[in-house]
């Protein structure tokens, strides 16, 4: 049983590391090296296909996609590099089809806007804390820790001396007064 | 007093992403991507029309004047929707090329002749290189260019009465208008 397990498990997991390599490509392109072909495969991952907009252009089989391949190879095998590729993509369909947005102009909203989420976070999470933090210090200044049942007791004492005090002070007046209490 | 209101800020925060996701939510066209090709020069091209074959048309047969390219196609159903309506814009005098992209030219030409054709000409885009080019992703599509081929807007969609009203006859205008000054200006030059 165990067995039939493990072994399932590891045909799952298997697959899932292969997944990443199953491209959706499947024109029969021919490129002069095998390090041509990788940086096809690179850069047609990376590559967002415009009409169907959740995917690469490797993923693709939109029509659109299948062009786009077919212009990244051409540019390849003139012997350009990535960039030129990449911009090549970018005059002709904007700051979309990139996967990884360019650190520029509006796209700084897109990087910074976590951090300073986090900062304001992190910020309000300080002044939360510290502000707890002053309030428990006052009331255990108030009454610290470990002596408050004496001086209750204390406290207790002198207040019933003084209302007895009190108590015996008004009885002796009353009775001076009218004598009615 | 302000310790109450502090209380609101969560609500208040939490009522802008309501509202910010509401409006993602409803957006018009939410597929529409910008172009990235707005206030860019068209691409150079050279490509056989549809009615005629033998004729090669290239990026200077479409400037002289304010007009539309229509992306289009046979395959795509959105287009033949909006086929009358470009037929009246025609006839009202609009200039329309057609950009007829990625499609089967006997079919293009039985529709342009059972249809009515409001295209100036249609270039044979069969590959689909002007097309990219162009920055286009599906059709139809429609570009508004200036007299010197400079293009001005792109229209992802349909064109009927209400786009037409809405967002291509104001600018239509605007740039027909500024074509205007500009070739009065030029003769101003010469006459000096």
């Amino acid at each position: 049983m165990m067995k039939r397990i493990t072994s399932r498990l590891i045909i799952v997991l298997s697959a899932i590391l292969f997944m990443g390599t199953a491209y959706g490509v499947i024109d029969s392109y021919e490129f002069s090296t095998p390090e041509q072909e990788q940086r096809f495969f690179e850069l047609t991952n990376e590559l967002r296909c415009p009409k169907c907009q959740n995917q690469s252009i490797a993923d693709s089989n939109a029509p659109i996609a299948q062009d786009l391949r077919r212009e990244v190879r051409r540019l390849l095998n003139e012997g350009a590099d990535n960039q030129t590729v990449v911009d090549f993509m970018l005059a002709r369909y904007g700051d979309f089809v990139l996967y990884k947005p360019r650190l520029s102009g509006v796209n700084l909203v897109l990087w910074l806007g976590p951090l300073l989420l986090l900062l304001a976070g992190l910020t309000v999470l300080v002044v939360v804390v510290r502000r707890h933090k002053a309030v428990v210090a006052e009331s255990t200044q108030a009454v610290p820790e470990g002596q408050s049942v004496e001086e209750e007791a204390l406290l207790d004492q002198k207040l019933n001396r003084f209302l007895a005090d009190s108590l015996s002070e008004r009885s002796s007046e009353d009775k001076e007064t009218d004598g009615k209490e | 007093m302000k310790r109450r209101l502090q209380l609101f800020l969560p609500l208040a925060i939490f009522l802008g992403l309501c509202l910010m996701f509401y409006v993602a939510l409803f957006r018009d066209n939410p597929g529409e991507l910008p172009s990235a090709l707005l206030d860019q020069p068209l691409p150079t091209f050279e490509l056989a029309t549809v009615k005629n074959p033998d004729r090669t048309v290239t990026r200077e047969s479409l400037l002289g004047e304010v007009a539309l390219i229509n992306v289009w196609a046979t395959w795509c159903p959105a287009c033949r929707v909006e086929h009358p309506y470009l037929v009246d814009l025609a006839n009202k005098g609009i200039p329309i090329y057609g950009v007829n992209y990625k499609d089967d030219q006997p079919e293009a030409r039985k529709w342009l002749k059972t249809l009515h054709d409001p295209y100036r000409f249609s270039i044979n885009d069969k590959s689909g290189s002007l097309g990219i080019d162009l920055g286009v992703y599906g059709a139809p599509e429609t570009y508004l260019i200036d007299h010197q081929g400079v293009i001005r807007y792109k229209h992802v969609g349909i064109v009927d009465a209400n786009v037409w009203k809405n967002d291509l006859e104001p600018r239509f205008r605007h740039l027909k208008e500024k074509a205007l000054k500009a070739t009065a200006n030029n003769h101003e030059e010469e006459a000096i």
